[in-house]
């Protein structure tokens, strides 16, 4: 882990490139390292994210600089920058069942070539993917998610780069840290080694790469 | 009573002690005004907490502890929080035993449309996909008709939410069951007669031969 300043860590990041962002409704989501995205002007994201989040927060600043190119996500219903930009075809859509997309990241991050589910069989989910029957139960084979880049944000970080969350800020962030080749990590509190007892750790430490230093 | 009312505090009698339950967005959450407090439910948050609580007091709400749609809520003494894989584990796993959704088409043999009209709503689907597909039992939670048109249809015209059929919706006019595939009248609302609930449904409704008033 080193740590770096949001200005670098961004500069990291090229036009075009994937990105994962944690988050819910924009609870949980590095707003710090998403204003620089937008400052740096970093567009023809492909982002990968539980939702759209609403304009002028978490991701949802994204739409509003018009950065996203294409947008992996469960729900968009909150944003309507989003949805218009769908509409107008200037962001490809791809809407998955929420379980769907966290776990797609999970088999991302965990080596798995993707995972069986029940979810979304028979429904429009299922066009074009591949079926599998298993003791007499039909799936859909949903293959394994992963990104260039993951933007999160905990709620405790100690300076080798362990991480704990609180309360519902938790939701897409430990996954997604095991899903990118490079994992940027904000945190409302850096604290000293040891601070956070090991059994409260919950991102270890190697899986982050730069954590943004609180100045 | 308006018609919420009555549809959320019906909905609350189908839950037992012990119960982990997940609330959808509208009338569902509702239902938590009218389940009594010595009935001991763990509510989930798919965001990640079992043990939601009411809404907190104004200047009371934390940044980071909102339910699904983003909203402060409070977490009650013994609240859980957990990451989406978990969450979703809980759901799809059957380790949630009811969850209570709004509809937008239930037909006769009971497959919830919910998520999208085509051409008009595009929202994605969240996590009603998962909730349908894996909770134990399934209530939706909706009105009857819709701009005078019923919602419980022959077949459903919008994309489907699952094929697994739900367990039971609960109307302001009745409450419908499905066992063995089949839309049954189980409840009229009170006030509502047989006849009028028929009437006032598209899909074709078995009836039993006792169909009593529901108890609130």
């Amino acid at each position: 882990m080193r740590a770096v300043s949001v200005v670098e860590a961004i500069a990291m990041i090229p036009t075009g490139a994937s990105v994962m962002v944690g988050g819910f409704m924009g609870v949980g989501t590095p707003e710090r390292l998403l204003d620089e995205v937008v400052r740096q002007r970093k567009g023809e994201l492909t982002l990968i994210s539980n939702d759209a989040c609403v304009p002028g927060k978490g991701v949802g600043k994204l739409f509003d600089a018009a950065l996203v190119a294409r947008l992996t996500a469960s729900h968009i219903g909150l944003n309507p920058k989003a949805q218009e930009q769908m509409l107008a075809n200037q962001i490809a859509v791809d809407l998955i069942p929420q379980g769907t997309l966290v776990e797609r990241i999970r088999a991302g991050g965990c080596g798995l070539g993707g995972v069986l589910t029940p979810t979304g069989v028979g429904t429009l989910v299922a066009e074009g993917k591949r079926q599998i029957e298993v003791e007499g139960r039909i799936f859909l084979l949903e293959t394994a998610l992963r990104a260039q880049f993951a933007l999160l944000h905990a709620f405790l970080a100690d300076g080798l780069g362990n991480l704990a969350y609180a309360l519902t800020s938790r939701n897409f962030n430990p996954v997604m840290a095991m899903a990118a080749d490079t994992v940027i990590v904000t945190a409302e509190n850096i604290v000293p080694v040891g601070v956070i007892a090991p059994d409260h750790v919950v991102t270890p430490a190697p899986l982050v790469d730069y954590l943004i230093t609180n100045e | 009573m308006d018609a919420q009312t009555l549809i959320a505090r019906r909905v609350a009698k189908e839950l037992h002690s012990g119960d982990l339950v997940n609330l959808g967005i509208g009338i569902p959450t509702l239902v938590t005004n009218y389940v009594p407090p010595d009935l001991k439910v763990f509510f989930q948050s798919e965001n990640g907490l079992i043990g939601t609580g009411p809404i907190p007091e104004q200047g009371m709400a934390h940044p980071l502890l909102t339910d699904a749609g983003g909203r402060p809520i409070s977490a009650l003494p013994g609240a859980s929080t957990f990451d989406s894989a978990m969450s979703f584990g809980l759901i799809r796993g059957g380790h949630v035993d009811v969850t209570v959704l709004g509809g937008l088409q239930v037909d006769q043999q009971g497959h919830l449309a919910n998520w999208m009209i085509p051409g008009k709503m595009v929202p994605g689907m969240g996590g009603a996909m998962d909730l349908v597909s894996g909770s134990r039992r399934v209530i939706v939670a909706m009105q009857h008709a819709a701009k005078g048109k019923s919602k419980i249809v022959r077949e459903c015209t919008l994309p489907l939410t699952s094929v697994r059929p739900i367990d039971l919706v609960v109307t302001d006019m009745a409450v419908i069951a499905f066992p063995d595939g089949s839309a049954t009248l189980m409840e009229t609302a009170p006030g509502v007669s047989i006849g009028e609930v028929v009437a006032a449904t598209d899909a074709v409704l078995l009836l039993p031969d006792a169909i009593p008033e529901m108890t609130l």
